[in-house]
């Protein structure tokens, strides 16, 4: 079975759940709108008339008002979620690979190698992730793009590689491994040849969730002045904008905060009709 | 460890083995936060001098000071025996002990989080046993829906809705801020009271919200694992009330699994008291490591971090200890 069959019959299996269904369509809309509205929509950066269409509230022309410099806030959701979307996406894969090499390593190899890799994941799960976040955060003055995605990346596979480790030892004496082993398979090869294919349902669940977790925590660290910096359009940056405004201008706060929760919430959505489809058992 | 001494309860040996465990994790804990401060480019006083126009001179007493210019394993050392003897050094912003900043802070946290704690295990235990008992029916489906979009709401968004809503545009609850300050020491206690409480309902109630789905999540599949035992069957064929069925024999048993929650919300409720102190004003850890980022007080996040981590590290072990006493099953696994 390829990767593009096992791919199509995980989303069929989350497509017969009503949840996966809310979940997929509702992303489908918002991915659609993020990619496809941008060139349709004002400049985000545009700054028609500071004086005439400065907090505009919503109504025809801005179905979402302005902000205080006169920004349309529905361009600037439209933009900041392809941001905030191409961001966490990078994200999670990167931590996806890394969690998934190390889970590997750690299952197959055990021993020494095992104790000293989960040892750390045990420590660097019990450091709440925002505050490793901070730290490695704190010293930029305005952090690029790039750089926000690797820090993202990077810190968010401790979870994932237990998940994979634990997969990898429960599949390392079925007969497909010995098996293999047994016609002198190297173990780079059994590793990544006939285990890995077997952890991918489990990891495509926790990647899914995952994608939540960073546009929640991108959102927050742009809320505090430490991710996507302005004037990039981005989500929880256009809540910091919003908060010394909110009581004058309550719109440029509640739209941008209603995409982080409709996005989040589909993208949980299918993460949980996804693990029910990959373990029946759990739903 | 405990091999040698032959006869050592295999209860006790376990507990033992977990808090050794316990112990090396935060160990490691301990480097890790360290080596995370130092991989910032340069050291954390450069950038004292480009914002506040330090001379070399002066920058280099201030390394001297907080013994920056030191090769880093001796760093590590020195910030190791520090720790040992209960000092988490000095804040680079206040020129305070860091456990002097932490010791102000964390009765108001402990007010916040121990609320929190409060309402939402009460309030998600009973919405989770709900759940499973009309598993399927419209009542577990929108409990499900509802409490998953409060777990997608970022914290300091419905925070600032709430504050703005509730607070200012309905005046029903202060916006912000721990007690009113027009009160003076003579007000009785009475009204102090009921201003402290009106001023913990809204910080208290955006932590619950965003955190409450997991709970429920939790104690609905314990429930749902518990309800088709024999036991329970048995209970229900010696004519027992359904009532007393649910209450004293599944929702008894599927408590154990929520024990695990502890754990697993702590991280949960710190990140979200960052932002929910720092929106609502409340004199918190949480707003005192907001205010640590805005000055880059590396000693200030360093000192909250460890803490944090420390009662992770803490919660987990109490979790499988209370664990291990209450449920016999547990041990020999």
């Amino acid at each position: 079975m390829g990767l593009t069959d096992f791919i199509r019959q995980l989303l069929a299996a989350v497509w017969r759940r009503p949840a996966g269904r809310v979940g997929l369509s509702t992303l489908g809309i918002v991915l659609i709108a993020a990619l496809a509205a941008p060139p349709f929509l004002p400049d985000p950066a545009a700054q028609p008339d500071i004086v005439e269409q400065a907090s505009l509230p919503p109504g025809a022309g801005h179905p979402f008002g302005t902000d205080q410099l006169s920004r349309d806030i529905l361009a600037r959701v439209a933009w900041g979620g392809r941001i905030s979307l191409a961001v966490a996406g990078l994200a999670v894969v990167l931590s996806a690979t890394i969690g998934a090499g190390v889970g590997l390593v750690a299952g197959y190899l055990g021993g020494l190698v095992d104790t000293a890799l989960m040892r750390l994941v045990d420590a660097a799960l019990a450091i709440p992730r925002l505050f490793i976040l901070l730290l490695l955060l704190v010293v930029w003055e305005r952090i690029p793009l790039p750089a926000l995605i690797l820090i993202l990346g990077t810190t968010g596979w401790f979870g994932t590689s237990r998940l994979v480790r634990g997969e990898v030892l429960r599949l390392r004496h079925e007969p497909f491994v010995t098996g293999a082993e047994a016609l002198g398979a190297r173990r780079t090869r059994v590793m990544f040849r006939h285990l890995f294919p077997n952890t991918l349902g489990p990891l495509l669940v926790a990647a899914t969730l995952g994608v939540g977790e960073v546009i929640l925590l991108e959102a927050g660290l742009s809320f505090l002045g430490l991710g996507i910096q302005p004037p990039t359009p981005s989500w929880g940056g256009m809540i910091l904008d919003a908060k010394p405004v909110l009581i004058t201008a309550p719109w440029t706060g509640l739209f941008p905060g209603l995409a982080i929760v409709v996005t989040v919430l589909a993208v949980n959505l299918v993460g949980d009709a996804l693990a029910g489809a990959v373990n029946p058992r759990e739903s | 460890m405990a091999s040698g001494t032959g006869v050592v309860h295999p209860v006790t040996r376990w507990l033992l083995r977990r808090a050794a465990q316990a112990g090396v994790t935060l160990v490691v804990v301990t480097v890790l936060l360290f080596f995370l401060m130092r991989l910032a480019p340069g050291d954390p006083l450069g950038q004292l001098g480009d914002e506040r126009q330090y001379t070399q001179a002066q920058l280099a007493v201030l390394r001297h000071l907080y013994h920056t210019d030191q090769p880093l394993l001796r760093q590590l050392a020195s910030w190791a025996m520090a720790l040992l003897h209960g000092d988490l050094g000095s804040s680079f912003s206040e020129h305070r002990p860091v456990t002097a900043l932490i010791a102000e802070r964390l009765p108001a946290t402990l007010q916040l989080g121990g609320t929190v704690l409060l309402v939402n295990f009460t309030l998600g235990l009973w919405l989770g046993a709900v759940q499973a008992v009309r598993r399927g029916g419209w009542i577990d489906r929108w409990l499900t829906t509802l409490s998953l979009a409060g777990f997608a709401m970022p914290s300091f968004w419905l925070g600032l809705m709430l504050a703005w809503l509730v607070g200012v545009k309905w005046r029903l609850l202060p916006p912000g801020g721990i007690a009113n300050p027009l009160l003076g020491p003579d007000t009785p206690w009475w009204i102090l009271a009921t201003d402290r409480l009106a001023h913990l309902i809204l910080p208290a109630a955006t932590l619950v919200i965003v955190s409450i789905a997991i709970t429920m999540r939790y104690q609905r599949r314990a429930m749902l694992e518990v309800l088709p035992l024999p036991y329970i069957v048995a209970a229900r064929a010696k004519g027992l009330p359904e009532s007393v069925v649910r209450r004293h024999h599944a929702w008894r048993n599927a408590l154990f699994p929520v024990l695990t929650l502890v754990g697993l919300w702590l991280p949960i409720l710190v990140t979200g008291s960052v932002f929910v102190e720092a929106v609502f004003a409340w004199p918190g850890l949480g707003s005192l490591a907001a205010e640590a980022i805005g000055r880059r007080d590396y000693p200030l996040l360093m000192g909250t971090g460890m803490l944090v981590s420390a009662m992770v590290i803490g919660g987990g072990l109490l979790t499988d200890v209370a664990y291990a006493l209450l449920d016999p099953r547990v041990r020999w696994a």
